[in-house]
Parts: C-alpha cells; structure tokens; sequence
C-alpha cells in the first residue's frame, strides 16, 4: 500500500565513495536544516495570543434569557438526563405572582449547577434542552481551576449578563477570542 | 613581574574564566533555541525577555534535586567523577590566546591566562584527562550501562584522539612551534589561515572535535536507545549537571581551539589597516588596547560561530552506530590524517604552501567518478 509519494526503497547496494565520505549528504542536511531555521514558525503564543476556534466550538455553559430578559430554563431535567458525565443538577421552582418578568415559564430552576470538573464539553445538554436554554459558548473558555470549591458553577456564573448577551448566528460569527494583550513579542 | 602585572594578569584570567562559565551556562540556552529554530518552534521563552531567565531555572532546579548516591556505588569515586569532568573542562581554556596584548603604564601583557610554549600540548593533555570523569563516574555508578557508556567514551576519545593529533602535527609542521599564540600569529594574513593551507587537516580536526566532546553524531556514550542514560545514568542533581555542564564547556573550548588553530585566532582581514589607522588617531596606547578589542570580539565571533555549528550538526545528523564510529576513525580519518602529514611534508619540501589541497582534489574526482561508475538505483514500484 503506497501512502505518501516520498516513501523510498531501502537498497543493500554499495555505497559510492562520494556517500562513504558522508560529506556531500552532511552538507545537504545541513542545507536543510538551516533553511527551516530561518522559516517563520508556526507556533501561536497561546495564553497571549489566542486562535478563533470556529463558531461550533464548545465552550463556557450559558443559560439564556429571552428577548424580554427573562430565563428561559424550566427546570425540566432533561439536559441533566442527557448528560453522560452527570455533570448538571438543580432544584426547580414555581414562579410567584409578580415575577413573569424574571422566568419566562411557570416553573424555574431555582438552582442550577454545572461541576466543571465533571463536565465533558459534549454539547448533549445544549442538544437536548427543549427550551433553548442551555448553550455552549463558541467563543468562551471556562478558566482554569485549582481548587476544588471553584468547580461548580451556579447560575451565578451560568446565566446571561443583559449587557454580555451571546448570538450564535450561522458560520459566518466571529465573535473571536483573541485577547492580543500581547505582553511578549512573538519570538 | 611586579605588581600592576600580576594583578592585571589575575583580572585577565578572571574574566576568562567567568566568561567561559557564562558562555557554557548561555550555550545551554542556544542550544534549545537552535534546536527549536530548526525544528519549526520558539524554544524556550518564558522564562524572562527570549527566555534569557532559562539557564538560570535550570541551575535553580538541578540544585533543589534530590542529590541521590546509590548504595551499591563507590561513594568517593561517584563524587570525583562530575568534579573532574568539569575541572579537566575548565583548565583547558587557560592557555587559549584571547586578543593581541594590553599595554598599560608601559607594559605589554598578552590577553591569555598562560603563556606556555607547549600550548598545543597542555590543551591536548587536558581534554584526553576529561575522559577519566566520564571513565571513573561511569564505573563508580555500579551499574553496567554507565559502564558501557564510560568505556564507549574511553574508547572513542582514545581513537579520535589519534586522527586528531595527526591532524596538528600538520600545522605544527608548517608553524614549527607548539605554543598557540605563535601559530596564530603564523596565520596573520588572511589566505595563510590554516583553513586555507590545511582543509584536510581541518575536517579531520573538527569531525574529532565532535568525538572528543561527546556530541551528536558521535554521542554514543549516553546514547538513550541503547544504554539508559549513558556515563551518567545514576546521577542527579548538580554533579549531573555538572556533566552537562562540562559538556558545554568543552565545547567552547573546542571552538575556541579550533578558531585559533585553523581561523586565524584574532586576526581578521586588513587587520594591520585597522591597527594602524587606530593607533594612528587615538595614540600609541589607547589605539593598541583598542585593536586588542577589536581582534578578541573577532575571535569571540568566530568561537560563536563554531558553538553555533556544533548545535547545527547535532540537530542535523542522527546518531552513528558504534561499528561506523570506530570504521570511520581506524580506517578512514587515520590513513587520511597519515597522508595529509606527508603530502604537508613533502609541500614544506619543496615551498609549496597549499600541498594539502591536492588530497582533497583527488578525493573529490575519485568520488565523483565512483558516483557516476555506480549502477543506477533500480527502484521497483512498492507492491500494493
Ligand atoms: S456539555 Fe456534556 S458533559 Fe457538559 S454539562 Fe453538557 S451534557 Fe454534561
Ligand atoms: S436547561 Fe433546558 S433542558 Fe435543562 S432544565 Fe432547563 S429547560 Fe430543561
């Protein structure tokens, strides 16, 4: 089977003088090797400059708000049936006279907890949510942790900020994480 | 020797000495810089502005290591070895010639920690001593692939140090002195630089420089494949370190050497233009000290260029297998330097400086003669 068009047949034959003198093929490695040295490297400086992951990336967990502002989740549990890493639990609620303005359903998550740790990064709760309430940011990283009571995140963390609201709109969204607070130069 | 001598001499073999060291502590960094350049990366660059921080981590880290002695080894012997390899490594560049000379309240002193007339010697002696470091930690480690990887070392100095000596007696020859500072100063114009007179001699030096400091494509004695780590396999913390160490060392010894033997040490074209348009402007003393200057960041330029090239061959070549080694020291670097010694004798003969050239041609139209008379490679397409 011939996969690549650089593949060579190993010879038994004698070596010419030429290659006995190793010096013609050191000098053409050498050639090489220098060329690559001076080539412009691909290397991206990650924490300083980050790529765009492309819109299907699956970041940071958010719960959305609906167009009025208000939470869209009703604490059915299916995103929490649907996860593999059993990663999401909460408590659910039944909305009280006076607050249609903050739930969009009559019953609501009361409490709503991702353990980070946990958590895959599958997407199956966004998949599964008949709501539309659970989303995985494309262009949101969730931070490092170290330690362990920094790992659940509530709907403090969870829930969308009116002022910081996340559009995923066809292929075309570059909502790019680039941060380039490029303290190093890119050397 | 009076005073200001002495202590401008101890200035002098001070500074050597720190550069040396902060030469062989950056060598460490460039090396991991050229390897990366080479292989398409950055290289170390968090550590402080081009990761320039590095070595220092790395020294803080060797030094917070567990300093492990194995039981079954021989406690003093297993201490002596790292000392030796890198006492043996920092002696050798005493007798190296840095500049021309400094004058001062009316006295000329060389730059070069030691003047002795057997220059070419001391070195000599001291890098073949090296290899008792690698010899006495490899055994003291009790434990067979350290001592493979010590007697590969023995073995492979003791070979390459033979084609090596050879190789100067050809410029002893046309220098007639073992001290170093009077060869460099037999190559003061450009075109009687040793490289020139002597390219057979050059090659067969530099591929045994690269034997005698234990570096890719001959780095046998800790090759990971074959024998863990080598000489060194059993130790940690600084006394590896101070094998590493030694090892970068030795290299800027040995390019240091090389440049003085074969580059023309600190001289460089239109040397004399220089010297006299500077003494000529700037007075006799201040304009000499200055020419100094100017020649020991030449040679400096040059040693740089050599440690460079040493990183260069060792992320270029892969490894020789141990029978290719000895194959290419016995049978071809050995009889090369033999002849190169008597075609240089018999150039000396009969006043033809440039004798050495004539192995090289006939070398090269062997080779290509042998290249073209090969059969073509036949390559069968590879079954599917
Ligand atoms: S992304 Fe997957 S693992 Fe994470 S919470 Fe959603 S379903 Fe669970
Ligand atoms: S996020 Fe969606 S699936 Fe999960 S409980 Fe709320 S509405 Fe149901």
């Amino acid at each position: 089977m011939q996969l690549t068009n650089r593949s060579k047949q190993v010879s038994n034959k004698e070596m010419t003088l030429a290659e006995k003198m190793y010096l013609p093929a050191i000098a053409q490695g050498l050639a090489i090797t220098i060329k690559h040295f001076f080539q412009k490297k691909p290397t991206i400086q990650y924490p300083e400059v980050k790529r765009y992951l492309g819109p299907i990336f699956r970041g940071h967990h958010v719960l959305k708000r609906d167009e009025e502002g208000r939470e869209r989740c009703t604490a059915c549990g299916l995103c929490s049936l649907a996860c593999p890493a059993e990663a999401i639990s909460m408590v659910a609620a039944e909305r009280k006279k006076g607050e249609e303005n903050l739930y969009r359903e009559e019953k609501y998550a009361a409490v709503y907890e991702i353990n980070m740790l946990r958590c895959i990064f599958c997407g199956l709760c966004e998949e599964a949510c008949p709501k539309q309430a659970v989303y995985l940011r494309h262009d949101r990283f969730v931070p490092v942790f170290t330690e362990r009571d920094q790992v659940i995140y509530g709907k403090d963390r969870l829930v969308e900020q009116l002022d910081d609201r996340y559009v995923r709109t066809g292929s075309e969204v570059r909502a790019t994480p680039t941060e380039p607070t490029l303290s190093r130069s890119a050397t | 020797m009076n005073l200001t001598e002495l202590i401008i001499k101890s200035i002098i073999i001070l500074v050597i000495f720190g550069v040396t060291l902060v030469i062989a502590m950056y060598s460490t960094w460039a090396e991991r810089k050229v390897a990366g350049f080479m292989q398409d990366r950055l290289g170390p660059n968090r550590a402080g502005p081009f990761g320039l921080l590095q070595p220092l981590a790395d020294a803080g880290k060797m030094f917070f290591k567990e300093d492990f002695i194995p039981s079954q080894a021989n406690k003093w012997l297993f201490i002596i070895g790292p000392c030796l390899a890198i006492l043996t490594a920092l002696m050798s560049s005493a007798v190296i010639p840095f500049g021309d000379s400094i004058r001062y309240e009316g006295l000329t002193i060389p730059v070069q920690g030691v003047e002795i007339n057997i220059g070419i010697l001391y070195v000599f002696g001291v890098v073949s001593l090296g290899v008792y470091g690698i010899m006495v930690g490899g055994w003291a480690s009790n434990n067979k692939f350290s001592l493979l990887g010590a007697i590969r070392a023995a073995s492979q100095n003791i070979s390459y140090e033979i084609a090596m000596g050879l190789a100067i007696i050809a410029i002893l020859m046309m220098t007639g002195s073992l001290s170093l500072r009077s060869i460099v100063a037999g190559q003061e114009s450009f075109l009687t630089w040793n490289v020139f007179t002597q390219p057979l001699g050059f090659i067969i030096f530099l591929t045994c420089a690269f034997a005698e400091c234990n570096r890719t494509p001959f780095d046998l004695p800790e090759c990971e494949t074959e024998l863990v780590g080598g000489y060194h396999t059993e130790y940690s913390s600084m006394k590896l370190g101070f094998y590493l160490f030694a090892e970068y060392i030795n290299m800027f010894v040995s390019s240091a050497v090389i440049s003085t033997l074969y580059f023309g040490g600190y001289h460089y074209p239109f040397m004399n233009t220089v010297h006299n348009a500077l003494t000529g402007s700037l007075g006799e003393v201040t304009g000499h000290n200055l020419a100094t200057l100017i020649g020991m960041l030449v040679l400096f330029a040059k040693i740089f260029f050599f440690i460079f090239f040493f990183m260069w061959v060792r992320w270029t070549l892969p490894r020789f297998r141990y029978d290719q080694l000895m194959n290419l020291g016995w049978k071809s670097l050995i009889p090369l330097s033999i002849l190169n010694v008597v075609v240089t004798g018999f150039g000396l003969l009969y006043d033809i400086e440039y004798a050495s050239w004539l192995i090289v041609i006939v070398m090269v139209v062997l080779a290509v003669m042998s290249s073209a008379r090969a059969p073509k490679r036949v390559v069968q397409p590879q079954r599917s």
